[in-house]
């Protein structure tokens, strides 16, 4: 077996909705076994591209390929499984019927008693699913996922409209699940989520990706510092050399400085240019998040 | 690929087994939860099996001892229309699941499965049509508990008769199903049904109705089925403006539902 193709690949993948565009010439690769967060604020375009990864919404450009085929083999082999955010459940049927139901739509699965405990659900395995909390129906749709033993697992904001504890269960279920090789994609507007679970982070904006990194690298990104100063005239090439400096952005006669060494370009403002007003901040995940996640 | 070092094979280790479901996903397993599910809501029980044969009791008793022309009993005209009107509304309530399960968006999430959108409305007209034939069977059995006596060969024909025509509700139900985004769409198919019913003779014989409206209702949806469904009892022998009224009926909501199921499982 030679060059195992990618477990996701979009490429140019774009939607529109009347003037709106959604998703905008996405492209992103994910290799199998990858835990990726899939990053950004309501209305970032997460869960139309998520639609179309699945094959419920048609791109109106760009591909989608799932290990090398369309989403439909995916689905039909049970490689692809996902957590929707709104995926109904049916009311009348208890959480043990609706996993014996599901498990009967697939060429083969996993014992449903395995799927209920892994979940954490086997407890109320009869209990109708009307009579379930929003987290309990969550970790049903979870145990649903689970059923075909998926490559790919997929979850949609698995967590919206949780409470704190329910999150920590969902996510527990989540963890425990761990098994070796599975990837897991899932879209998040949770930072903790992200931070605590993935491997490598995709953040998403208008529809782009805007970061993509390993979720250390996405917290360097957010670990610099922004010295700013009145500085008319600025140099900025001569600023951008400066070690640590990830970036320089000039604003009227303000010049902001992204860097990792605030020192360095507090040293080089006060000492070298006519720089006053220096201001000097520190960024957290949060702020890297708004900075690269919100319109300019 | 051949055999290779077990840590070589984690990353799918059970590749081999991966394959569609057979028949596309539809299974006795299935229809048996599916007929659990429908049995366990009372409110369905009481419209299709509790009303018919109350109202067997209420109108068709009291005519007890009348017979038709040919010396067979009036109730027994009475309980094949009623069988016919129980398994018309349990094949529509049947049918018309579908749209609540659209609302609900179990719809949604069975395109994430490999299950095929023909399967599932194979699915959903089998339950249909088992619980119209325990719509027929009810009716008849409080029909035959209540003193109703017809040669064997009524029964039976009359009996396959008004549960294979309710195959023409189950589409109905299908159509208006995939019609109607409503998690409550029997709350105005129930009263529909009942107007349907009346058109189509199950409640009164035609003959009470101005003329007028007679020529109307037999071009009505139940018309047909009542008519073929009594044809063994009455002896009128085969009725083809019945049969004609069946058959287009059925195209018609068959053909309609097929057209408006491609346009829900193409839509993305």
């Amino acid at each position: 077996m030679t060059d195992t193709p990618p477990a996701v690949e979009l490429a140019g993948l774009t939607k529109t909705f009347g003037p709106v565009t959604a998703v905008d010439g996405l492209d992103l690769r994910i290799a199998p076994g990858e835990v990726v967060a899939f990053l950004g604020p309501n209305g970032a375009g997460k869960t139309t591209t998520v639609d179309m990864l699945l094959g419920l919404a048609r791109p109106d450009a760009g591909t989608v390929r799932l290990f090398g085929g369309t989403p439909a083999d995916a689905v039909r082999l049970g490689r692809v499984a996902a957590v929707m955010q709104t995926g109904g459940l049916l009311k009348d049927l208890t959480v043990a019927e609706t996993v014996r139901m599901t498990a009967h739509f697939y060429g083969h699965t996993r014992p449903a008693a395995e799927v209920l405990e892994r979940a954490g659900i086997a407890d109320i395995a009869d209990r109708p699913v009307g009579k379930c909390s929003g987290g309990q129906q969550q970790r049903l749709r979870f145990a649903l996922a689970l059923l075909p033993d998926p490559d790919l697992m997929v979850l949609d904001e698995p967590t919206t409209g949780m409470d704190v504890e329910g999150r920590r269960d969902f996510w527990q279920a989540i963890r425990a699940d761990a098994r070796s090789g599975r990837t897991v994609l899932f879209a998040t507007h949770y930072l903790d989520e992200a931070d605590a679970y993935a491997d490598r982070i995709v953040l998403i904006r208008q529809g782009r990706v805007v970061a993509d990194g390993t979720t250390a690298e996405i917290k360097n990104l957010a670990a610099g510092r922004v010295v700013r100063a009145t500085l008319p005239g600025a140099d900025q090439a001569v600023l951008a050399a400066l070690p640590g400096v990830q970036s320089v952005e000039v604003r009227g006669d303000a010049v902001l400085v992204h860097t990792e060494d605030s020192d360095v370009v507090a040293r080089h403002l006060l000492t070298r240019t006519d720089a006053r007003d220096l201001e000097i901040t520190s960024r957290n995940l949060e702020d890297a998040f708004l900075a690269l996640t919100t319109a300019a | 690929m051949t055999v290779t070092a077990p840590s070589a094979t984690t990353s799918s280790p059970r590749a081999g087994s991966r394959r569609p479901p057979a028949l596309g996903g539809f299974s006795a397993a299935v229809l048996g939860i599916e007929i659990r599910r429908v049995l366990r809501n009372r409110r369905t029980l009481l419209f299709i099996l509790v009303m018919p044969a109350v109202f067997f009791l209420l109108f068709g008793l009291p005519q007890r001892g009348q017979n038709l022309d040919n010396g067979l009993p009036v109730t027994g005209w009475i309980m094949i229309s009623l069988a016919v009107y129980a398994a018309m509304v349990a094949t529509t309530s049947a049918g018309a699941a579908v749209a609540t399960e659209r609302a609900l968006g179990w719809s949604r999430q069975l395109r994430l499965t490999p299950l095929r959108p023909a399967a599932y409305v194979a699915t959903k007209v089998a339950t249909a049509m088992v619980l119209g034939l325990l719509g027929v069977l009810v009716e008849f059995t409080v029909g035959a508990a209540s003193g109703v006596r017809m040669p064997a060969h009524v029964w039976v024909e009359s009996g396959l008769t008004a549960w294979i025509g309710s195959l023409v509700f189950a589409a109905l139900g299908l159509f208006v199903g995939y019609l109607a985004p409503a998690e409550n769409v029997m709350q105005f198919m129930g009263p529909a049904l009942a107007i349907l019913a009346m058109l189509g003779g199950l409640f009164v014989p035609l003959d009470v109705l101005p003329h007028a409206m007679q020529q109307i209702a037999k071009f009505t949806p139940v018309y047909g089925v009542g008519q073929l469904a009594r044809a063994p009892l009455t002896g009128n022998g085969l009725d083809w403006a019945a049969v004609g009224n069946v058959t287009a009926w059925t195209a018609f909501f068959g053909l309609g539902a097929a057209r408006l199921f491609r346009r829900d499982t193409t839509r993305v």
